[in-house]
């Protein structure tokens, strides 16, 4: 039997039951991206008032890395202002998954970020 | 089959690799043979008037002389060296694509093609207002053949697909589509990937135009792989990328250009990569294709039914008895990087992802899939180390 430092309970759960999956009734702004390595796909809607992140909703298909990832950036968006959001970067994403992550596995969880990055921001690509 | 493995270095490391159909694992034989080039004749072909350029030529020639061999092509002229089968098959679609298909021609393709057999055709097919068909596949992954006799009535100008299936495992009628798409007039091309490394072909018991493969996928090296062509065709066909070595001559105000295989051959070839596919395709005739075969299935046969006992298991494609060494499969809730992540830490090496086979995805409605394939060197052991990983994972997602 292999330990689970990859796979950790919290990570596990947030697969099996994502936080904030789902639509929201209005978006006021609305994303998708599509891993082409694996064909995963990822889109996140938000709610926005007066510079702040109200409510947030993702949905898509894909492994456990990319689910868990996204599911807990949405825990961390709700509240945020957009000038905060906009400040998350690569690193607060693989150290908020807390594993160690492989080159390969790197796109899986920053896909997220991706969307949040591209879709609601206009920024360029994370990667 | 015992003795084989230990022809290959990197098995000392203990992986098991079930990833064949990604890439293969090489001989020492092959290695050998790259090795002596680089230490012992190492100079460019076809211009240097000293021995080792001359030796250098005469084994590069030589590995031309014994794919063609393989392949049983009419003359050495018919193989022409590429990086790879996508090469290849662009090859074949910007020299002879763009000097034949036209405005409203039909081409026909499968939704079984690796990307490398759609891309080149649509890029093609949109630049010349072609249109493209897509034969279908049935529930047990094979093409459906009456769809296929319909498509030909239509007298498409191409025909290209797969001698076999990369996610699938198929096995396809070669003999029956070509002869179905040869009487119907059009060229046909067949994409020898997963073909000719498992099952050899006979280019000219064929009956089709063209044939595309690569090396890395049956023991040789990276980077080298060939296009057959039938030599009336490669003779009409332009060139396809221009520059040095494939010139009769050149003036400032134009050129003519080389007969095939030079034609095809701009620049400096991949000398070492030739002598190095020259020497495994000598290494898999010395074991034999048909024992090759033999041993992939029983292999298939054996992972099919233990994949089948493991449960909450979706396994694509033919019965063992249809298919190459290629087993794609999905397990219940368990997404396919996640079991490919787990199964690297048991030392499992396996694909996971769409296998550049997007539509074929699509069609088997998944987004991807988990897939082991075996090759000569592959043992048993190492399939029921893919179960006791695929075990593991099941109990961490449980």
């Amino acid at each position: 039997m292999m330990d689970d430092q990859f796979y950790r309970e919290y990570i596990l759960d947030h697969y099996k039951n994502p936080r904030n999956f789902g639509h929201l009734d209005h978006a006021d702004i609305a994303h998708e991206e599509v891993n082409p390595l694996c064909g995963d796909v990822i889109g996140m809607e938000f709610a926005v008032k007066q510079g702040v992140i109200e409510d947030v909703r993702f949905y898509g298909r894909g492994c456990a890395i990319s689910q868990a990832s996204a599911s807990l950036l949405t825990e961390r968006l709700k509240g945020m202002t957009l000038e905060e959001a906009r400040k998350l970067g690569k690193d607060d994403v693989v150290e908020q998954l807390g594993i160690e992550i492989s080159a390969a596995r790197l796109k899986c969880a920053l896909l997220s970020l991706k969307v949040l990055k591209v879709g609601a921001y206009g920024l360029a690509d994370v990667d | 089959m015992g003795a084989i493995r230990q022809d290959f270095p990197i098995f000392s490391s203990g992986i098991a690799y079930l990833d064949s159909a990604n890439t293969t694992q090489r001989p020492q034989v092959v290695l050998d043979a790259m090795r002596a080039y680089y230490t012992e004749y190492n100079a460019n072909i076809h211009r240097g008037a000293y021995a080792i350029s001359e030796m250098a030529t005469e084994r590069f020639e030589g590995a031309r002389q014994r794919l063609a061999q393989f392949i049983n092509a009419r003359s050495p002229d018919e193989i022409i060296w590429t990086r790879g089968t996508t090469e290849s098959i662009n090859l074949v679609a910007y020299s002879w694509g763009r000097a034949n298909v036209q405005r409203n021609d039909l081409i026909v393709l499968t939704v079984m093609e690796h990307h490398s057999n759609l891309v080149p055709w649509q890029i093609l097919a949109a630049e010349r207002g072609a249109q493209i068909e897509y034969v279908d596949i049935d529930g047990a992954g094979e093409l459906d053949l009456d769809g296929f006799a319909a498509l030909m009535r239509r007298e498409p100008k191409l025909v290209a697909f797969t001698q076999v299936s990369n996610t699938l495992g198929s096995i396809n009628p070669v003999q029956e589509l070509v002869a179905a798409a040869r009487a119907a007039g059009a060229v046909v091309l067949i994409d020898g990937a997963q073909g000719a490394p498992h099952l050899g072909f006979d280019v000219q018991a064929s009956g089709a135009d063209f044939y595309a493969f690569s090396g890395h996928k049956m023991a040789g090296p990276t980077g080298i792989g060939v296009l057959w062509g039938r030599r009336e065709l490669l003779a009409s066909m332009p060139p396809f990328m221009a520059g040095g070595d494939m010139i009769r001559s050149v003036t400032l105000k134009g050129t003519t250009y080389a007969d095939a295989p030079q034609k095809f051959e701009a620049g400096t070839q991949a000398v070492a990569e030739a002598i190095g596919l020259g020497a495994a395709v000598e290494y898999l005739s010395g074991i034999g294709l048909a024992n090759i075969h033999r041993h992939e299935q029983d292999l298939t046969e054996y992972a099919m039914e233990s994949l089948q006992d493991l449960g909450g298991i979706r396994i694509f494609g033919p019965p063992a008895g249809r298919r190459s060494g290629v087993v794609s499969f999905d397990l219940e809730g368990i997404h396919p990087h996640d079991l490919a992540t787990i199964l690297d830490r048991h030392q499992v090496c396996i694909r996971a992802g769409h296998n550049c086979t997007q539509p074929l995805m699509e069609r088997l409605g998944v987004a991807a899939v988990a897939r082991a394939s075996f090759y000569l060197y592959t043992e048993k052991g190492e399939i029921d180390r893919l179960l006791e990983g695929l075990k593991d994972a099941k109990r961490i997602f449980a």
